[in-house]
């Protein structure tokens, strides 16, 4: 193997010929080549059935059954689950909760995100350090995340608080309104997710060629202009896929609601009942799984709708590289540098 | 082999998130106080669960407290690891075994699997894989009912093994692999191997595991860290004899809600090895995710 693998395939392939595998199978062992892939795939298909595919289908199933746990059987009762849940009042003040919360986090975060990156794509001395001094939070499990806000935002006793009072703001009561609850719990997510979305979109600001900006300085466009004119449009696929990623995790959010006080049963009024909350709630507190399922499955289509609009706001508000309305392309931009140039040399 | 592997890493560097393009000149002090900003904003709360973690009962309530640590942090973690209702030590230890044991089984699995969709033609292989893309949309809750009564039938709820057995693929991990193979391993490295007649597991194992070390690493932090972090499933499946860290931080919440030098003195035992391991492996993390990116 040693010796064979380093050979150049020139002798047999012309490096240029497109790879077709398919022509190799004169020497081998039809078998191999053809069973060999689906050999590859099968183990995480096989697991993948059973724990991933297989639960969807049948939360579908529970979803339209009166399931009884103890016998571990169910009884048919068609949409019977679905009009319960959108009958709650507390399923909507949960559904509003969620979306306050998914805004309150993410909207901050990624606006945050954006500058961190832009600062850390600076020229900077100890890249590395400032990069995983940002990035620190994401180890930090969601449940810690949770217990130490938790005393920072305390009621009574917090250092927040605390400190809002010795400035001559006044104690804000974060446990009680239902809007500054959410605040607080959009602060933990802020805390562990914003150093992490920053650099994703380092990674893409750091393809973007530099002779973009270059091109924009000769052409007189300040700062602002040209992260507006470059650096925003060309982040767009990064963009799209930051907001999704974090529709998908921010409307599932769980974890820094329930840790918010000891009950984590979202407040005494449903002040910061999340769906997820909800579902649990009522799967393994009340033991209605036909229920939870079919929340379960209502949270899965909220998911997806607003994952579209997403996508939908995000391609509109952030212009196409291609497409800079009124700017000059980059071929123009480029040829406009060129002659300028050119006049500087001959003056 | 060597230079079988030189092959490999010549093109992966791009993959591997080394992109060293700088903009401009050195920047100012605004950006270095921005910058500091960041870093205080991310060891503030740390250090600030070590602070309280290390008073007593009255700390957090007590106005004029000082900001140098006090001298109860032992005391206080003894009483975590000793709390019957919390079990410590068996969350540390189901923490660890449990995350390996998934991190471990997700990088064979995506390595194998990413190795077929990116290098292997094989009929029904692109829809295969933009399935797999598409479920990773697919939220958690989707899963849990069936999944708890699938286990309960079996008997596996309260043991860690209903944790692990979800966890044991990962679709990210096989979207990640794909992404990777296709950049770092040129075609002809595979063909050479194969005119010279190595079997395809042979070819797998020689080019693709090679060249895949680098993803492979990454995949496995990943997944470390987010199995280790993981609450929703433990919480539901796990009881209170037998968590995981953060199941047991759970309880120790409702057990000492007042006490909040215990609960973060908790916090903190609970976030050590994460941190160690971050301290360790940060800089492999940070180039992951920003080989991961979606680049325009």
């Amino acid at each position: 193997m040693t010796a064979t693998a380093i050979r150049p395939p020139s002798a047999d392939a012309p490096p240029d010929r497109p790879v077709r595998v398919l022509s190799f199978s004169q020497r081998l062992s039809r078998w191999d080549l053809r069973l060999s892939p689906y050999l590859y795939i099968s183990p995480f298909f096989v697991l993948f059935a059973i724990v991933g595919l297989f639960p969807i289908v049948y939360t579908g199933v529970i979803s339209f059954m009166d399931w009884d746990q103890v016998r571990r059987s169910g009884e048919f009762i068609g949409f019977g689950q679905y009009a319960w849940i959108l009958s709650q009042p507390k399923f909507w003040t949960a559904l509003g909760n969620t979306f306050s919360i998914f805004l309150l986090s993410s909207v901050p975060q990624l606006v945050l995100a954006l500058f961190i990156a832009a600062m850390l794509d600076r020229h900077i001395r100890a890249r590395t350090f400032w990069r995983m001094s940002a990035l620190l939070p994401y180890v930090v499990a969601p449940v810690a995340v949770g217990l130490i806000f938790n005393a920072l935002f305390a009621d009574k006793s917090g250092a927040i608080n605390g400190l809002l009072e010795a400035i001559g703001i006044g104690a804000i009561p974060w446990h009680v309104e239902p809007f500054w609850s959410h605040v607080a719990i959009a602060t933990m997510v802020n805390y562990r997710w914003t150093g992490y979305n920053a650099l994703i979109l380092l990674a893409a600001m750091q393809a973007i060629p530099r002779d973009y900006y270059e091109a924009a300085t000769v052409d007189g466009a300040g700062a602002f202009r040209q992260f507006w004119n470059i650096t925003l449009p060309s982040l767009r696929p990064t963009l799209i896929f930051v907001v999704i990623t974090s529709t998908i995790g921010g409307l599932q959010i769980f974890d820094e609601p329930r840790m918010f006080d000891q009950f984590g049963r979202g407040g005494s009024a449903q002040q910061w009942l999340t769906i997820t909350l909800y579902l649990y709630d009522v799967g393994w507190g009340d033991w209605n799984f036909g229920r939870a399922a079919a929340m379960a499955w209502i949270l899965f289509v909220i998911i997806l709708a607003i994952g579209l609009v997403n996508l939908l706001i995000t391609r509109s508000l952030v212009r196409d590289e291609g497409s800079r309305g009124g700017q000059l392309s980059r071929r123009e931009r480029r040829a406009r540098r060129r002659a300028l140039k050119r006049e500087e040399a001959r003056r | 082999m060597t230079a079988t592997s030189t092959l490999v890493t010549k093109d992966a560097p791009r993959a591997a998130g080394r992109t060293v393009r700088i903009r401009g000149a050195r920047p100012g002090f605004w950006v270095y106080a921005g910058l500091a900003v960041v870093l205080v904003a991310s060891v503030f709360p740390l250090y600030f669960s070590f602070l309280i973690g290390s008073g007593d009962s009255t700390t957090l309530r007590d106005p004029g407290r000082s900001w140098i640590p006090g001298g109860n942090f032992v005391a206080n973690a003894m009483s975590v690891v000793n709390d019957p209702a919390v079990n410590f030590w068996r969350a540390l230890w189901n923490s660890v075994w449990s995350s390996t044991i998934i991190a471990v089984s997700v990088v064979v699995f995506s390595t194998l699997a990413g190795w077929a969709f990116a290098k292997l033609r094989f009929r029904g292989g692109k829809v295969l894989l933009s399935f797999v893309v598409a479920t990773m949309a697919v939220p958690q809750q989707l899963g849990v009912v069936p999944l708890y009564i699938l286990f309960s039938e079996i008997g596996w709820t309260g043991q860690v093994g209903a944790v692990v057995v979800p966890a044991l693929t990962s679709a990210f991990g096989v979207f990640w692999m794909t992404q990777y193979l296709q950049q770092a391993v040129p075609d002809e490295l595979i063909e050479a191997a194969r005119v010279d007649g190595a079997s395809m597991i042979r070819t797998f194992w020689t080019v693709g595991v090679t060249a895949a070390r680098p993803a492979a690493a990454m995949l496995f932090l990943f997944t470390f860290v987010t199995a280790w972090n993981n609450f929703f499933w433990p919480f539901i499946v796990l009881d209170r004899q037998n968590p995981t860290l953060p199941v047991a931080l759970a309880l120790l919440q409702s057990n000492h809600f007042v006490d909040y030098s215990i609960v973060l003195a908790g916090v903190v035992l609970a976030t050590l090895p994460l941190l160690l391991l971050f301290v360790v492996a940060g800089r492999q993390l940070v180039s992951g995710i920003m080989a991961g990116a979606v680049k325009g």
